[in-house]
């Protein structure tokens, strides 16, 4: 897929420099947020509502400008460029979706590649190999939003979001309003993807369990727009910047940091005979409650293929 | 009103025609045949033509005066209001303010017949626009279409059933209403039925053309009806 300037490009380095949003006189919405976004990694904005993380997310393709302050994609001003170009270079995932019900899927995900005057059987190609890598059966192509599910409808949205393959995407709250099953699934399948083309992306949630899973970095904001901690979810479940974050990611913290670990990051004792067994990827926090429900004090640990590697006790998953 | 009597043949002749015709039968078959030619297809093609012209010239203006009134939401309520002004006139009092203005012309007709489509054309196309999805205007405008393209490849697409139906109404109504211009010109498919009034009321005349006007209605009904489901495929999915 080699394509015309502004279609084929790597991921970018996004930087929110002092980047303020004010309405009128009042309190600014997002207030002099400065936070770097490697390329590749995903950084989740997660606060309460009235914490300007949408907002904050808008700022970068323009849909509200910003009033002071600069946000850069690798290094060039979001206000340098004429703003339908910078949208067009920038994928966006909603909760609502938008698909346009008119127009059958492939249109749909040809929506952007359109504008940079790709071909109808580029469309074609691309959308065909789109829909495989969001999980979804190539023969959806013909058919039209309204014939799908939700989850399915999300799975679409994602596709036409990459289908010019923009270096940067943002996504507001993109499984809000998909049920929790599914939602986890979905949730999953971003991350693999994610693995496959490794896009520099904002991720706004309120859930603090879905930026815990789905983060690199994780942008905490406060009413007002004030960025209070920006860190890896190890950092910020392990060492809280203040009451304000300690009391948002919960008291489960800890059970919710043994949740980012698997088995096979310990070091095993020799294999055990008994006990329940769990794989390598299985997390802490599922080996830990095995135990607790097992009343036992040690766990067998297999490969993937069920083949015994190893065990741990109680303390070594807490330790 | 002298143009009615003054053009045209001499219709029928009780005298001379058959028996069906000398009788004022309800449906003289060769009294069709004979003046199919000369009278019921001219005035067919004529009721075309106006009614056409009426619904072309109405959809361009109630266009241009939607896409005002979605944009400046203030002018939607005057607008409407004028609209629905134009509407209640009686096409017949109508027709007696024009004629000083613009005589007995065609003019006078189209001004008229246009002033019906407005209502029913203006109100379908600012509903359309406005039912278009929020979220699909965001995903558009994030996307990076500019206004325009928004407009050609999301909002006129999705408004076109509501714009199609609106369009569906005027037409049917221009193609009744068209008949009554033939107080003003001598046209169109009132015209026979006039002439057919002023001779003891033939029946078969006034049923001819009378039909001719139903089928015309319901076939350009039907041909919007056909183009819709062309246009819109989607409107019928899910």
């Amino acid at each position: 897929m080699s394509g015309p300037v502004g279609v084929e490009r790597a991921a970018a380095e996004l930087v929110f420099d002092q980047a303020t949003k004010r309405y009128g006189e009042g309190e600014p919405a997002v207030d002099q947020l400065s936070l770097t976004v490697p390329a590749g990694e995903i950084c989740v904005l997660v606060g309460p509502s009235g914490g300007g993380k949408t907002t904050a997310l808008k700022l970068v393709n323009r849909l509200i400008e910003l009033t002071s302050g600069d946000i850069r994609i690798d290094g060039t001003s979001i206000n340098s460029l004429d703003v339908t170009e910078l949208r067009r270079g920038i994928g966006y995932v909603i909760q609502q979706v938008g698909l346009f019900p008119h127009m059958t899927i492939e249109a749909n995900i040809g929506t952007v590649p359109r504008l940079f005057g790709r071909s109808k059987q580029w469309i074609h190609t691309r959308s065909q190999e789109l829909l495989e890598l969001v999980g979804l059966d190539p023969s959806y192509a013909k058919r039209y939003p309204a014939q799908l599910s939700g989850g399915e409808r999300q799975r679409v949205g994602l596709a036409r979001a990459i289908a010019a393959n923009p270096p940067v995407m943002l996504m507001d709250e993109p499984f809000g309003a998909i049920d929790p099953i599914v939602r986890a699934r979905l949730q999953d399948e971003f991350l693999r993807l994610q693995q496959e083309v490794r896009k520099t992306v904002v991720f706004v949630t309120h859930d603090i369990d879905e930026a815990i899973k789905l983060g690199d970095r994780i942008a905490i904001l406060r009413q007002g727009g004030v960025l209070v901690q920006y860190d890896t979810p190890e950092a910020i479940l392990a060492r809280p910047a203040d009451d304000f974050v300690a009391q948002f990611v919960g008291a489960d913290r800890a059970l919710k940091a043994l949740a980012l670990r698997t088995l096979g990051e310990l070091e095993l004792r020799p294999a055990a005979d008994g006990g329940p067994r769990l794989p390598r990827a299985a997390t802490l926090r599922d080996a830990l409650a095995l135990l607790i429900d097992e009343r036992a004090q040690t766990l067998v640990v297999t490969d993937d293929a069920g083949t015994v590697v190893g065990s741990l006790t109680r303390d070594d998953l807490l330790r | 009103m002298n143009a009615l009597v003054a053009a045209g043949p001499v219709i029928p002749n009780f005298g001379q025609g058959s028996r069906c015709e000398r009788t004022n039968g309800w449906w003289c078959t060769d009294w069709l045949h004979a003046h199919w030619g000369d009278t019921l297809q001219p005035a067919l093609v004529q009721h075309i033509e106006l009614s056409l012209i009426a619904v072309g010239i109405g959809f361009a203006l109630a266009f241009a005066l939607a896409l005002v009134g979605v944009r400046y939401r203030l002018l939607d309520a005057p607008i409407g209001v004028f609209a629905d002004f134009l509407y209640t006139i009686p096409s017949l009092a109508l027709f007696q303010l024009l004629v000083p203005l613009t005589g007995l012309t065609v003019t006078t007709v189209e001004i008229a017949l246009v002033s019906y489509t407005l209502l029913i054309l203006y109100r379908n196309m600012v509903e359309g626009l406005r039912a278009v999805p929020a979220d699909a205007l965001e995903a558009a405008q994030g996307m990076g279409l500019t206004a325009r393209q928004t407009f050609l490849r999301v909002e006129l697409p999705l408004a076109a059933p509501a714009i199609i139906a609106g369009l569906r109404i005027a037409t049917v109504s221009t193609i009744s209403i068209a008949t009554v211009a033939a107080f003003v010109i001598p046209q169109g498919l009132g015209r026979p039925i006039f002439i057919a009034i002023g001779q003891d009321l033939f029946k078969t005349e006034i049923l001819a053309a009378g039909a001719l006007a139903v089928v015309l209605a319901l076939v350009a009904d039907g041909l919007l009806v056909f183009a819709q489901r062309v246009a819109t495929p989607w409107s019928r999915a899910g």
